[in-house]
């Protein structure tokens, strides 16, 4: 079976000073989305995870070039589609949940416009049907009474529901991915569970697939079945999720999950020495060499290619950890 | 036992809000709402809490930037509201901060060296040759090579940003550190270097730290206690490891399970609250959590219960015990 998304060899550059600098923000990522998965993409800002996803549903800055790479959706690739295409494949496909709901909801416009926007643009409802699909959005989110919430603004409105207003928005192009950009990382822990809970129950309702961008290893841990790390615009590892916290394969990956404080327990940290690269300027051979504690010579000259873990995913190391992680 | 470094007594603030200059009804915020703990010399006393509980709001009486509306704060021994002058500016010495933004808290147009020697200048009287030693002394404990004294701010990364700002905090020979989410900012690793750093620290100069954070894991991990805020009152406070083992308030409960897992086959017990954290204009009468409480009690909504010490410093304020 084909997968829903498959991101295939993606550069995505950002281009400065009349293309005397070039920020290879993402650079040869690729990685596949199945119907009703979920799938995270993990990395330390400045990674290139988001510009991924801008890549995606094609909403860069102007400075940024896809240079090369296929997006198929469905088959359908979406790199050559213009503006107005993807005008007609954003919210009613893919959809997206930013970082910040305020800055996501339009604070002139009531909640219901803003959640009945998508709906009759991309599934022309009007009239009754149309509030019937705004009131039942709502309630899906779990606002309470939504007859009338649907008529306040977002100011009006606490943080963690402002988020679940976007949830719903996300939800009412019927889209068959969304894209949830750190959804929670503006809110509070208990307001978070709820949130994340909220959308497993969406994704099990409707079969959506969620891709999880995110710098959490916890939020991975909690909610995806396979997962990407990324460092300096390159996947250095993809594995399902068990097998990436059970037996990390890249130095990197294994650095990440030591560097968590675990609940009850006051063993020393390990947090990764120096900084992550600038992506204008990087380092020659495997990006991550000068932060990497089992770097070689090879390490230095030559960029590492991507290998198959039999068939359980990829890495992108010359000499990738073989002890299993000691278990949290 | 040795009389603890700093001591609060039925801590309180209460703001005034809404109203006008010809009356009306005036509100009061009570953000802090007598809350009392320790910090012994050389301890790390944690403190937990949602948005709008009053963390921050508690670490500015501590740092004397709010006067408190109720209660008494003790720093060796003596009264702080009755500190003036160059007592005050002495306490003021005594007690630092870390805030949680590095870009907002280092001036643009300062240099590091500046950043740095400020505090030292404001409080002693050094030459520019002693402050300049002293300076360097400083970013060699937060390891920075000494030269790093002539950059600005915007030539360093957030993380490195925090370690300066830290620097800066120890400078004037601080007896206690506030840091109030001085991590929250950061990427994961860079977050587990500078916990690390901060240990380092405490052991080397035996300063204490009021480690205000919203992250239960790194608090437990650099406290030795851990106290845990609902709606300006402190509802229990234990050892660290008490605490995580064996969690007894029901919102400390529902905190440890909101808390991510670090492992995919972690096993954790589900609490999931409903609602939002009310508003501290208007709290619930009784105990502040029981309309979001799982366990309520009909006396939960009509008593509000007292922090009672259950085992050897383990307090809990609930009335299940």
């Amino acid at each position: 079976m084909a997968p829903l998304l498959d991101v295939r060899d993606l550069r995505t550059y950002y281009v400065g000073f009349g293309g005397t600098r070039v920020v290879k923000a993402v650079d040869g990522v690729s990685f596949s989305v199945d119907a009703g998965e979920t799938f995270g993409l993990v990395g330390e800002s400045g990674c290139g995870k988001t510009t991924t996803c801008h890549s995606i549903v094609r909403l860069l800055a102007p400075s940024a070039r896809i240079v090369s790479g296929a997006i198929e959706l469905e088959g359908e690739d979406l790199v050559p589609k213009s503006q107005a295409e993807m005008r007609r494949i954003r919210g009613r496909r893919i959809a997206t949940i930013l970082q910040d709901p305020m800055a996501s909801l339009d604070p002139l416009f009531s909640i219901y416009d803003q959640v009945a926007e998508p709906a009759y643009y991309h599934q022309s409802l009007r009239g009754q049907a149309l509030r019937q699909r705004v009131r039942q959005l709502l309630s899906a989110v779990r606002i309470p009474s939504p007859e009338l919430r649907m008529k306040d603004y977002p100011h009006q409105m606490s943080g963690g529901m402002r988020q679940r207003i976007v949830g719903a928005i996300s939800q009412a192009g019927g889209p068959r991915i969304i894209i949830a950009d750190e959804p929670t990382t503006n809110l509070d822990v208990t307001i978070q569970l709820q949130y994340l809970n909220l959308l497993k129950d969406l994704q099990r309702a409707t079969g959506v697939a969620l891709i999880f961008v995110t710098h959490n290893l916890g939020i991975v841990a909690k909610m995806c079945d396979r997962v990407a790390v990324m460092y300096a615009g390159k996947i250095v590892e993809m594995q399902s999720v068990r097998g990436l916290f059970y037996r990390p394969r890249h130095p990197y990956t294994k650095a990440l999950l030591d560097s968590i404080p675990k609940l009850g327990v006051k063993e020393p940290l390990c947090g990764i020495p120096g900084q992550p690269p600038d992506l204008s300027d990087l380092p020659t051979g495997c990006s991550f060499h000068p932060r990497c504690g089992r770097a070689m010579d090879r390490c230095r000259v030559e960029e590492p290619r991507q290998d198959d873990l039999d068939g359980a995913g990829t890495v992108r190391c010359w000499s990738p950890v073989e002890e299993l992680a000691a278990r949290g | 036992m040795a009389k603890p470094l700093l001591e609060v007594r039925d801590l309180q603030k209460h703001f005034a809000i809404g109203g006008s200059f010809f009356g009306g009804r005036r509100a009061l915020v009570k953000a802090v709402d007598g809350i009392s703990f320790t910090i012994n010399a050389g301890e790390t006393l944690g403190l937990v809490g949602e948005s709008g509980c009053g963390k921050t709001t508690t670490s500015k009486l501590v740092l004397a930037a709010e006067a408190p509306t109720g209660g008494t704060i003790e720093f060796e021994g003596r009264a702080v509201a009755a500190l003036r002058g160059a007592e005050l500016q002495d306490y003021r010495r005594k007690v630092q901060v870390v805030f949680q933004d590095p870009y907002s808290s280092l001036s643009p147009r300062m240099r590091v060296g500046e950043i740095i020697g400020e505090p030292i200048k404001a409080h002693e009287r050094l030459s520019s040759a002693d402050v300049r030693a002293r300076v360097a002394q400083l970013l060699e404990l937060v390891g920075f090579r000494p030269d790093v004294a002539r950059l600005f701010p915007h030539e360093f990364s957030g993380g490195q940003r925090q370690l300066l700002a830290i620097a800066r905090a120890l400078s004037t020979s601080a007896r206690l550190v506030v840091l109030d989410e001085p991590v929250s900012a950061l990427d994961v690793s860079i977050r587990a270097h500078i916990i690390s750093l901060l240990e380092e620290i405490q052991q080397r100069l035996a300063v204490s730290y009021l480690f205000i954070a919203h992250d239960l894991a790194a608090v437990a991990h650099l406290s030795q206690r851990t106290a845990v805020m609902y709606l300006g009152k402190i509802v229990e406070v234990a050892e660290s490891l008490e605490l995580c083992a064996k969690p007894l308030h029901p919102y400390t409960k529902a905190l440890f399970a909101a808390s991510l897992p670090s492992h995919p086959d972690e096993l954790r017990e589900e609490i999931v609250l409903t609602g939002e954290v009310p508003s501290a204009v208007d709290p619930p009468r009784g105990c502040h959590f029981h309309p979001r409480c799982p366990f309520v009690m009909p006396r939960c909504a009509e008593h509000e219960p007292p922090l009672v010490e259950l085992a050897a410093g383990h307090s809990v304020a609930c009335h299940l015990y």
